[in-house]
């Protein structure tokens, strides 16, 4: 957001972020599939989510959350393009990530909402 | 006055280069995308710790019976409406990406047509929030009513607020667009915009799983 | 690639409307002036905190005192807690962050310095906001951590809790704003050569401070917004009626609260660090070591909030696993403290000031530390939680552990921001009735809490033992306060008459004391080139940094750049020979593009400030969205205006 071409807020890519990108940047064709691939998976999880006998399993809530976390993984990894990108836009983003992640569980655990057993 | 190639501003009159060769603005961005990683993470747990712990209803899934009053309140949520919604959100990342690439290539006319898309679908996802929020509680859920609708409302509005302050974001970038043109040196404006837009829809793909579809 | 030398161009010149007067603190965008704003607001509200603490233990000193109302104690010890924590340590460790990574690691200024004045501003603003509460003699009265559901509108119906949870809203945002600015400077803006493990400790500590602030401050944002949202628009969060779980707050606000007390320590730690060596004339004792440390202890700190709930009853499994993870956090933390003896030993010591606070944190965190390793076994701390044993715990770990280290870094570092050197002799009685006195105060605490003392009664009935050890502790306040008179005298006349510091007054090893004291406005004129950890001792000393790793590279060459091409290369003088003390040229001579001072953070700053006013005014509409616009636009103003003037 900027009115002119000065310093700092209208930001200007050094050149190594711009030589890098112009390499390795997806183009419309994998956009398009990533696209594509979302829709499909949302339609998937919609279309289990109006099956009963599949809801009522074990299997139900493991599978949709691995059909959103397919999905999160492809948005941050092609359109944050995070594969292409430096590894330390990877360790700020994962590391937070990880460790929301284990509070979660250990507060989903520690309000009774996950049975561990010894 | 820069072109792509030269990059004429950072070795100029003291500023050397960024340690790492990378932009500040956007080092800075995921920073604050995995600062929000915890903000969204707090209000999920707490979703979740409440789900199933609402003393009245109405509730998400499953219908309920007043006592009291003998009214019945069918599930609240509508799972095809925002599935809708959430496909447009998904459909909105997407321009977002086309949008970015039209600034970098220097393409005028589609970067215009792609960052007004995104604000539209933006906007239209909005639109369905508040569609949805007002059947909400014309149907008995507000905040006020039970754990279900603290929780939900403000975890979904805090979402939408994020998803609001993006569209006036993408306004601004369309508004600058169109006046003066944004130059392919300036690309990393949108780029920030977009990783801002993207995490804001992988929030969601988060709370469409966890809210609407987990039962 | 040696240190590049930028030449004039002709055009260049910089027009600084603001510089001198009040306009010019308002509107500066300064590294080193914001960190002395934050340094003296902290510093007042050291004082104010103090007052606190001093009415508190005269209250305290004799059972059943009448120097206070039992409410008028609970905002007094409430707020004693929130100054110390959210307006002392806190912002006096911002001082240093702000006055000291750009010196250290070579930089001009931070990454978004009009952000870095931002942050200063809502700073101010929110310690004004909790405190005028008391002017509503209705100052926060829950507690520093404010438990829900006592803080819900049904148990606190005043104004107190309010201010409490609006005032903590507003100094979050404040805390991470600045986080975001020193990640991207420490990340991106090292000068040359200096790459991270050749980063000074501070900086290091510094760095991961703000990564513990960024992921630890959201969660107690949330947890305070669902407070008022109950407060003020009837949601249930922490309704119990409603089905709400009393522990919910609980989670939220430790989880935030632990990682809290490492934000605390870690700046502390990183001024002894540095402190140390320099007294010690000889490399930090397993600088590695020590970094590692320093990111483990804050990973692991997110495992270990609900030790602070050994008592309400999580289970045998929840408390276990705590209990574990709360013993092992200590493993990294005293290897700290033998590092730090590593350091002196063998070393030839110099006991100034500095130095002494240095050693006091080493000694004195121990205490602490010993204390909270006690509190990690479930069985024991069902004795000690709620009772004096664990004041007496934190208290060693926050004044024994941070409030010596920052006194040691403000006696190490006044000289630079100042350029006088504080009276060593005034700095020793400070000194010595800080300890001793804190010792006094806080020691017997122990052996009140072992004694079934419990925490926040404003008395205590006669014949229960407490008396001796309440008289001991008030007795050590006393010497606290005649401490911080030696104190503030000392800090106020070594400004006009202290002696002329001169770039390194102490033997130094790192770049901030290459430059003059006070440094100019550009920090460097020459932005240096680094091959060691100990750039200056490799300079001056090289025998001190002779066992540390060095680079290769040579130094002392500079890159000719005109327009970004390298055109030459000449021998270039270090910065202590150009900029000796009658020689300060300034920025534009030296062809150097500053900031442009702007006004717009600290409108800003106000505008959101007043949003909350507005909502504290018993949700005024108008104000909140006056505010609001006020604040966009002003926001609209500051992105659209570029940092620097136009320079071709």
């Amino acid at each position: 957001m900027a009115a002119d071409h000065s310093h700092s807020n209208v930001s200007h890519d050094s050149q190594g972020d711009a030589a890098a990108r112009e390499h390795t940047h997806p183009d419309w064709g994998t956009y398009k599939w990533v696209a594509l691939i979302l829709a499909a998976i949302t339609a998937l999880e919609v279309w289990i989510y109006y099956i009963p006998s599949f809801t009522a399993t074990k299997l139900f809530v493991p599978v949709l959350l691995a059909l959103s976390a397919i999905k999160f993984t492809i948005v941050v990894m092609f359109y944050m393009h995070l594969k292409y990108d430096a590894k330390l836009f990877r360790a700020l983003f994962v590391a937070p990530l990880v460790l929301a992640s284990f509070i979660i569980v250990g507060l989903l655990f520690l309000f009774g909402h996950l049975k561990v057993s010894f | 006055m820069a072109t792509a190639a030269i990059d004429t501003h950072d070795t100029h009159a003291g500023h050397p280069p960024t340690s790492t060769g990378l932009n500040n603005t956007k080092v800075a961005i995921w920073a604050f995308i995995g600062s929000e990683c915890f903000f969204f993470a707090s209000l999920i747990s707490t979703y979740l710790i409440y789900r199933g712990r609402s003393l009245v209803g109405p509730f998400p899934h499953e219908a309920w019976t007043d006592p009291a009053t003998g009214h019945v309140y069918k599930a609240i949520l509508n799972i095809p409406v925002t599935s809708v919604s959430t496909f447009v959100l998904l459909m909105s990342s997407l321009a977002m990406v086309l949008a970015h690439s039209a600034v970098v290539r220097g393409d005028r006319k589609s970067s215009k047509i792609w960052l007004a898309s995104t604000a539209l679908l933006g906007a239209t996802f909005l639109a369905f929030q508040a569609y949805e929020f007002t059947s909400f509680v014309h149907e008995g859920l507000t905040i006020h009513t039970n754990l279900f609708g603290s929780s939900f409302f403000i975890l979904t509005g805090f979402h939408g607020a994020h998803v609001t302050a993006g569209v006036i974001w993408l306004l601004t970038l369309l508004f600058i667009d169109m006046k003066r043109g944004l130059t392919p040196d300036e690309a990393i404006n949108v780029d920030v915009c977009a990783l801002y837009w993207h995490f804001v829809d992988v929030v969601w793909i988060a709370i469409f799983t966890l809210v609407y579809l987990i039962k | 690639m040696a240190t590049t030398v930028s030449l004039p161009l002709p055009a260049a010149h910089t027009s600084h409307k603001y510089e001198s007067g009040l306009w010019s603190w308002l509107a500066t965008t300064d590294h080193k002036r914001i960190g002395q704003l934050y340094l003296y607001t902290s510093l007042f509200w050291f004082l104010v905190g103090g007052i606190e603490a001093g009415i508190i233990r005269m209250q305290l000193y004799g059972p059943n005192g009448h120097v206070v109302t039992a409410q008028t104690y609970n905002e007094l010890f409430t707020m004693h807690g929130t100054t110390m924590i959210f307006l002392v340590i806190m912002p006096l460790s911002a001082a240093f962050f702000n006055y000291l990574i750009p010196l250290q690691i070579g930089a001009r200024d931070v990454a978004f310095p009009r952000l870095n004045a931002f942050s200063y501003w809502v700073f101010l603003f929110g310690g004004l906001f909790i405190n005028a509460s008391w002017f509503f003699h209705a100052a926060p009265n829950g507690g520093w951590f404010g438990y829900a559901p006592l803080t819900t509108r049904p148990y606190s119906p005043g104004l107190n809790i309010d201010f409490w949870v609006i005032g903590l809203q507003i100094l979050g945002i404040s805390s991470l704003a600045a986080g975001f600015n020193f990640i991207t400077t420490i990340i991106n803006m090292r000068a040359p050569g200096m790459h991270f493990m050749r980063m000074p400790i501070f900086s290091w500590m510094a760095f991961i401070t703000q990564f513990l602030i960024i992921l630890a401050f959201p969660i107690i944002t949330v947890a305070l917004t669902f407070l008022m949202l109950d407060r003020f628009f009837g949601t249930n969060f922490y309704e119990v009626s409603a089905g709400a779980d009393p522990l919910l707050w609980q989670h939220l606000f430790w989880l935030f609260g632990h990682p809290e007390v490492y934000i605390l320590i870690l700046p502390a730690f990183g001024l002894v660090s540095e402190v140390l060596p320099v007294f010690s004339r000889k490399p930090l004792f397993g600088y590695p070591v020590m970094v590692y440390s320093g990111i483990l202890i804050a990973f692991l700190g997110f495992g270990v909030w609900a030790h602070h709930m050994f008592a309400v009853g999580m289970g045998p499994i929840a408390d276990s696993f705590f209990a574990i993870t709360t013993m092992l956090i200590a493993i990294p933390t005293g290897v700290k403290i033998f590092n730090w003896l590593g350091t002196m030993w063998g070393g030839s010591l110099r006991f100034t000031t500095a130095m002494k606070f240095a050693i006091g944190l080493v000694a004195l965190f121990t205490i602490g530390g010993i204390s909270g390793v006690m509190h990690s076994s479930p069985p024991s701390d069902l004795q000690q939680t709620d009772s004096y044993f664990i004041v007496a715990h934190f208290h060693y770990v926050l004044f024994g552990g941070s409030m010596m280290g920052l006194f040691a870094g403000l006696y190490m570092f006044y000289p630079k921001i100042t350029g006088r050197l504080m009276s060593e002799k005034i700095g020793n009685w400070h000194f010595w009735l800080t300890a001793i006195g804190m010792n006094l105060t806080f020691f017997p605490m122990h052996f009140l809490g072992l004694d079934g003392m419990p925490r926040r009664i404003s008395s205590y009935d006669a014949g229960q033992g407490w008396e001796q050890n309440n008289h001991l502790a008030s007795y050590g306040a006393l010497l606290i306060v005649i401490g911080t008179i030696f104190f503030a005298y000392n800090w106020f006349s070594s400004m006009k008459s202290g002696k002329v510091a001169g770039n390194d007054p102490w033997g130094g090893a790192t770049l901030e004391w290459t430059i003059p004291s006070p440094p100019p406005d550009y920090n460097f004129a020459v932005i240096p080139k680094v091959t060691s950890r100990y750039p200056l001792w490799d300079r001056k000393s090289p025998r001190l940094s002779a066992d540390v790793p060095h680079g290769s590279e040579p130094e002392g060459l500079a890159e000719i750049a005109l327009a970004g091409q390298k055109v030459g290369s000449v021998q270039v003088p270090s910065d202590t020979k150009l900029n000796a003390a009658d020689a300060h040229p300034t920025a534009s001579a030296l062809g150097i593009v500053m900031p442009t001072p702007t006004i717009r953070p600290f409108v800003a700053a106000f505008a959101l400030g007043s949003v909350f006013i507005g909502l504290i005014m018993h949700k005024n509409l108008p104000i909140m969205l006056v505010a609001a616009v006020v604040f966009v636009l002003s926001l609209y103003s500051w992105l659209l205006t570029p940092l620097e003037p136009e320079h071709h």
